[in-house]
């Protein structure tokens, strides 16, 4: 399979009056055509800001991104807005990241305005209609504005607008977490269905484990702007290697009474991503800590084929045999 | 229910154009009509304004009719407010004071909105330098008392209508550069800001199309309320004598030229001081009921 | 056991410019003493409304409580006067909100906001005594007792939430209504927050009413489970009757439409529709125009409370006609 995306060693750093914030520190991931990497993390772990700089809506610190095997880490402004055709995003908060002052019609039009893509306007209106069609909202819908609508419809809204240049890639931040579980239900299979009838390529930005599971091919776990495990999602759930992956799944509550975890509670809480200290970022509330693990940072290191972990101790802590 | 049918009928298409959006003005008109308070405002306002415009019919006298004879008339049957020191009958000249004030009023703030609009929005949408540099101006401004400011200016400038107005509605530009960097700071962090640029939108485009439709509720009721302030600021001035010139009528100068006999006659400052203060009640009033109107969160 | 919290056939409306909004309809339920009830439902279900009734805080003047009882201890809360009520809320019943980013107040240090909830229900101690008792309840939360005078700001959301539970529980609460407790939380801090609330309620013994959308929690805290919709109680039954003999299809459907974490299910099956406007119920069944089993009854006649087995209540008109077909 092609691939479409490939980000190496991405940097996003803000400054802020405390000093270096490093929301994305050193990322690399690459996503193949139609495939869904998933993004994993707690908030404050740089995974909104990884989705945003990869899109441009903030400039990279540092780093290379590549969109189908072309170079877009510095573009101009027209190029940008070429690359926008094709790369979009979905926003988590179905309330703010509408206007309130247009309709839904008007919303989803507006990047057929801005790429003048049709110069006639009932054609206009009648791809607005399809793409109403396509995310299943009913077409009486077209005068209504947003805060007449229900979170999961306004959320259609903002899959139907990110759809409407047909983009091939999508960065889906948090589209869920927003809405009830039965509407949630409805969103996934409806993003599913929209990958597999346009062959989109998603990447899935998302803290909760159970959708990131369902909905992803590969996945990334993130902390404090650190990628700490990256592998497909099946071999994840499968055995987590990195003490935060494991702790992170114990934390989860499954809704069966015969299968309540042993949770492996974590000490403390996450520390600032300001000015982070040298050493692995997880060592404050690491169990297995050692003086290493405040020194130095580990790199991504490949466990297993296809496995990635950035853990000193990943050896010993899951029984396997030191090799070098 | 058309949300569950979308994989059975991809080619229903239905033609959309019939589902015509309501204008928001017009909902924000049918909720502004709910508020009967602010009706009642704007009712004062029409008339007032309509007492100005036909002042030539509904006054008896001119606003210059001198009949020194008949100076400090109580008000009676022939001059329902009373005459004036020089035996000008006030009603009259009230009718015609609306003309230049409501002038004064609604021309000194657009002035003075339309530059703070300006202003403010440079501000708060490119930030850094700009803001610093376009707010520490409006603190300059902001730092004199604007009354003190506008009677600098108009002395500077020289006393007469357009100067007048020029003076008011430099002393409130900064309101409204605040008022409106404000909204656009809050609106300009919204996700749906971020999702124009996504999709690839202008800068122009996104302060046209996103940021001003949603800053615009403010604006609008500042202007309102600006428009009393600006009436008060007028009269003041004329009051002290930079205004406008006698013998024009003026709802500010009336009052000043009345002052001195004000133990003895009443009516001399009563009817214009009472001008004033319905204008701006209604004002007020409409201001108020309009604030709630065009937030379109409401139901 | 004692019936410790009975509410009897509770209902609740606002006044809106739409219509009566029946927020809740015909609620009863029970706790008994040192348990806990998770209150189960999605968002405008009628979960916050039921709690806050319980503490006669159902906001005014467009909310009113209608009709119904809520017994506490024997006596029915609904007619005690303000003033009583005001003794007992965080007193003996205390409650806990969804963001504790908004229930601390920002220019008050944690510790004086502990110190004061104990001053409002015992006046006799002394000041030195409120700050002690105070210092040993930010222990208790796990929280050292050093940082008596810090404010809000200086804390994470999960200390927050803590301070929240300290201030809860300062009073020794016989009655415990935690209102989406953790849902602003991350899971590795849930998870902590939640230990916390299971180890303090089994130290305290106080009964808990949790509201929660998530049934993962739900699993792991309660002993009953009242799932709701509409402002209605549709099921109700323990922990065993909910998650294993699933009756409701509206609670099927919610165990439906969540990711299962441990198989590698391909499709979700969510629950066509939305929630109907409260405004406007439905004439029968308030989850038929949703539901994919009814009966056409369903459309016209509203269901009765059943109970299906001892101590497991259902609302459904399916699932009665098969009780008696079976006999």
């Amino acid at each position: 399979m092609a691939e479409i995306l490939r980000v190496e060693h991405l940097k996003k750093y803000f400054k802020t009056p405390a000093g270096l914030l490093h929301a994305v520190d050193d990322v690399s991931f690459s996503i193949e055509k139609g495939k869904t990497l998933g993004v994993v993390g707690e908030s404050g772990c740089g995974k909104s800001t990884l989705g945003r700089t990869i899109l441009h809506l903030l400039d990279s610190t540092d780093g290379k991104i590549y969109f189908e095997g072309q170079d877009i880490t510095n573009v101009t402004k027209s190029q940008l807005k070429e690359l926008r055709r094709n790369m979009q995003i979905i926003f988590q908060d179905p309330f703010s990241s509408l206007n309130p002052r247009m309709c839904v019609s008007e919303i989803i039009q507006e990047p057929l305005e801005i790429y003048k893509a049709y110069s006639d306007k009932k054609e206009m209106l009648r791809r607005v209609a399809e793409l109403m069609n396509t995310v299943g909202l009913a077409p009486s819908l077209a005068g209504s504005y947003p805060h007449e609508l229900d979170g999961g419809r306004r959320q259609r809204i903002g899959v139907a607008r990110a759809l409407a240049m047909n983009p091939k890639f999508i960065v889906c931040d948090e589209p869920v977490s927003a809405l009830d579980v039965s509407i949630q239900a409805q969103i996934l299979n409806l993003m599913q269905d929209l990958q597999e009838e346009l062959g989109l390529t998603y990447v899935f930005i998302t803290h909760n484990l159970s959708v990131v599971k369902h909905i992803s091919d590969d996945i990334l776990v993130m902390y404090l702007g650190k990628v700490v495990e990256y592998s497909s999602g099946e071999a994840l759930f499968e055995h987590q290697y990195h003490p935060y992956t494991k702790a992170l799944l114990a934390a989860i509550a499954i809704p069966d009474i015969d299968r309540q975890n042993e949770r492996i509670l974590l000490k403390g809480e996450i520390s600032s991503p300001v000015n982070p200290r040298p050493g692995c970022r997880f060592a404050p509330r690491c169990e297995y800590c050692t003086a290493i693990c405040r020194k130095k940072a580990p790199v991504m290191e490949e466990i297993v084929p296809g496995h990635f972990v950035a853990c000193h101790h990943v050896r010993k802590i899951n029984g396997m045999s030191e090799e070098k | 229910m058309a949300e569950e049918t979308r994989k059975n009928n991809p080619n229903a298409v239905e033609d959309i154009s019939m589902y015509k959006k309501q204008s928001q003005f017009v909902q924000a008109w049918d909720r502004l009509r709910k508020n009967k308070v602010a009706i009642a405002g704007l009712v004062i306002l029409v008339i007032l304004i309509l007492g100005g415009i036909f002042a030539e019919q509904l006054a008896p006298y001119g606003y210059d009719d001198q009949d020194v004879m008949r100076r400090f008339t109580a008000p009676c049957r022939e001059f329902p407010f009373g005459t004036d020191n020089l035996g000008r009958c006030i009603y009259s000249r009230i009718l015609y004071g609306a003309r230049i004030s409501l002038l004064i009023g609604f021309v000194a703030t657009g002035m003075g909105a339309v530059a703070g609009t300006i202003l403010g929005a440079f501000a708060g949408y490119y930030g850094s330098k700009t803001d610093n540099i376009i707010m520490r101006f409006c603190d300059v401004l902001q730092a004199i008392p604007s009354l003190l400011l506008a009677i600098a200016i108009a002395a500077a400038l020289g006393s007469g209508l357009f100067n007048m107005m020029l003076a008011i509605s430099i002393g409130a530009i900064p309101r409204y550069a605040r008022t409106v960097r404000a909204s656009i700071l809050t609106v300009k962090d919204q996700e749906f800001i971020e999702a124009a640029h996504a999709i690839g939108a202008s800068d122009a485009r996104i302060i046209l199309k996103h940021i001003f439709p949603n800053c615009l509720a403010p604006i609008i009721v500042q202007v309102t309320l600006g428009v009393a302030g600006s009436i008060i600021n007028a009269a003041s001035l004329s009051f002290i004598g930079l205004g406008v010139q006698a013998p024009t009528a003026e709802w500010g100068s009336m009052l000043s030229a009345g002052r001195q006999y004000v133990r003895d006659y009443w009516f001399v400052v009563m009817f214009p001081g009472l001008a004033i203060m319905t204008t701006i009640l209604s004002l007020n009033l409409f201001g108020d009921g309009l604030r709630d109107a065009l937030d379109p969160k409401l139901k | 056991m004692e019936k410790f919290l009975d509410i009897r056939d509770l209902n609740v409306e606002f006044k809106s410019d739409r219509g009566t909004v029946k927020a809740v309809n015909h609620v009863s339920f029970h706790i008994n003493k040192g348990e806990t009830i998770g209150l189960v439902g999605e968002t405008g279900a009628g979960k916050t409304t039921t709690a806050l009734s319980i503490m006669k805080l159902v906001p005014g003047p467009h909310g009113k409580i209608k009709s119904g009882e809520v017994l506490f201890e024997g006596e029915d809360l609904l007619k005690k006067s303000e003033k009583d009520m005001r003794k007992i809320r965080g007193g003996k019943i205390s409650m806990i909100f969804q963001d504790p980013m908004t229930s601390l107040n920002p220019v008050v240090t944690v510790g004086d906001q502990i110190a004061e909830v104990i001053k409002l229900h015992n006046e006799k101690k002394s000041r030195q005594e409120m700050k002690e008792k105070a210092k040993q309840m930010l222990e208790l939360v796990g929280i050292p007792a050093s940082r008596y005078g810090d404010y809000p700001h200086q804390f994470s959301g999960g200390m927050k939430q803590r301070v929240v539970i300290a201030i809860a529980l300062a009073c020794n609460p016989e009655l415990l209504i935690a209102d989406e407790p953790t849902t602003a939380l991350d899971v590795t801090i849930q998870a902590q927050v939640l230990e916390l609330m299971a180890k303090l309620k089994k130290e305290l013994n106080t009964s808990m009413i949790l509201i929660t959308h998530d049934l993962g929690v739900v699993a792991g805290e309660c002993d009953h489970v009242a799932i709701m919709y509409a402002g209605e109680i549709v099921e109700y039954g323990s922990l065993k009757d909910i998650y294993k003999e699933t009756k409701h299809p509206y609670t099927i459907g919610l165990f439906r439409s969540i990711p299962n974490v441990d198989k590698k299910d391909t499709r979700l099956i969510p629950i066509p529709g939305l929630m109907p406007d409260p405004a406007n119920l439905p004439k029968g069944c308030y989850f038929a125009p949703r539901c994919q089993n009814k009966l056409p009854e369903c459309d016209t006649c509203h269901p009765e409370t059943l109970e299906v087995s001892p101590g497991h209540f259902v609302k459904c008109l399916r699932v009665q006609k098969e009780v008696e077909s079976h006999g």
